[in-house]
């Protein structure tokens, strides 16, 4: 079943080969993909998932900034009401900031080299954890990540 | 989950003002459960022309200029789903910048599906939905590439045809049909040097017939040349009888078409056809 998903570029990052790679990866597995285009900031990302009524969003980030925008970004999601919307993220995001940012209600990070088949894996795995009632939003209750 | 939600709160809800509720109701409408709404005179555009053209563009250009005159905007742009792997990729807003932060856009992504009838049967609803919470501008957008793109913008009551400085794309449209539909049409990058070259004998083309004169104009979404010119123009759009036939013939044909398609004996009809056991006569009969 395909998913409605908003691939995002937050942030000052010039590089989007990987997000567009990512966004038709997951375009060829069924899913339907916004993607937002370069250099948005968190508040124009959530309005974006807030318009689409995106039941994910996976956001690109290179440019180091993930541990300020990545927290940011989950926490308008919350503050709108959007508990139930999936957050992902890939790109350079190093080891030692990846549970701050699982915390935050991040349930995956995929980094360089992940085979494009395990990030639709992951959401396949996500789906059907939502229909058993299992918490995966941003602001549902933590302790499962990818 | 949210969706057994009691429908006329949301739609209340909606109403007054929460996007979440009204972006719920699109996806309700689009899930092809009908919702109660009343189309009470919604204003329309429907926006089409080749790939490439900079039709996104230039309603991101649009939006700032009617936002300037006091109005709200709403757009839904149509991509086409893969018709593989039922997927889609929707890129039609991050080329409108504006629509990301400001109260008085709304910018929703649609892929055509493979729904029973197309996306069409779901136009009339999510229009008069986005008109009754206050949507004053509404745009469809679509890439006018053939019938299917030609019924979308038949649902908008003026259509705005964007076109390349490239004769040739001009040629594709008079080809596809949907000059006939237009109401005006917009040449675009009229930075580029063969832009006044394509406007000039498109005007020479359009001459040759002898209905009403369609408004060719010269815009750069780019700069932002002419933006404002097309709008007041688009404004002032009396379209004429001749034009309202064709738009409501192709919306009669997609609600005949949506009709046939979720006939209860589509499949075995079109079974019994290939296996040769009934004649295209004798199928019509039995869903008529």
């Amino acid at each position: 079943m395909g998913m409605r998903i908003v691939i995002a570029k937050p942030g000052l990052d010039g590089h989007d080969r990987g997000a567009k790679v990512i966004a038709r990866a997951l375009r060829d597995a069924g899913h339907e993909v916004i993607y937002t285009g370069l250099r948005r900031n968190p508040a124009e990302i959530v309005r974006t998932v807030l318009d689409e009524d995106a039941t994910g969003l996976g956001l690109s980030t290179l440019s180091g900034a993930h541990d300020v925008l990545i927290p940011k970004i989950c926490k308008l999601l919350r503050s709108e009401g959007m508990n139930d919307v999936i957050v992902f993220a890939g790109g350079i995001i190093p080891d030692y900031d990846r549970d701050e940012l699982f915390s935050q209600g991040l349930r995956a990070i995929f980094g360089p080299g992940t085979q494009t088949k395990e990030i639709i894996n992951f959401l396949q795995d996500v789906n059907s954890r939502k229909e058993n009632g299992e918490p995966v939003g941003v602001g549902e209750e933590l302790g499962w990540h990818w | 989950m949210a969706l057994v939600v009691n429908v006329e709160e949301i739609i209340s809800n909606a109403i007054g003002g929460n996007r979440r509720s009204l972006s719920k109701l699109l996806t309700i409408i689009e899930s092809g459960k009908s919702i109660p709404t009343n189309n009470l005179g919604a204003w329309t555009l429907g926006v089409t022309g080749p790939p490439g053209v900079g039709k996104s563009t230039l309603i991101g250009k649009m939006i700032i200029e009617w936002i300037s005159r006091g109005e709200k905007v709403a757009v839904l742009a149509v991509d086409p789903s893969s018709p593989k792997s039922g997927g889609a990729l929707l890129g039609d807003r991050m080329r409108m910048a504006i629509s990301d932060a400001n109260d008085l856009v709304f910018v929703r992504s649609l892929a055509t599906r493979n729904h029973p009838g197309g996306l069409t049967s779901f136009l009339a609803p999510m229009i008069s939905l986005l008109s009754q919470c206050g949507w004053t501008r509404i745009i469809i957008e679509t890439v006018g590439s053939g019938q299917s793109e030609i019924r979308i913008v038949a649902f908008a009551d003026r259509v705005l045809l964007v076109e390349g400085p490239d004769r040739g794309d001009i040629i594709q449209a008079e080809k596809a049909g949907i000059i006939e539909l237009a109401d005006i049409i917009a040449i675009n990058k009229s930075d580029l040097p063969s832009a006044q070259l394509a406007a000039d004998s498109l005007r020479n083309s359009l001459s040759l017939a002898t209905e009403t004169a369609i408004e060719v104009c010269l815009v750069s979404a780019h700069l932002g040349d002419g933006v404002a010119e097309l709008v007041e123009s688009i404004e002032l759009i009396k379209t004429d009888s001749n034009r309202d036939t064709i738009r409501f013939r192709e919306r009669l044909l997609s609600a005949w078409d949506s009709r046939l398609i979720s006939h209860p004996q589509f499949n075995e009809i079109i079974r019994a056809l290939s296996a040769g056991t009934i004649t295209l006569d004798e199928a019509l009969e039995q869903i008529s």
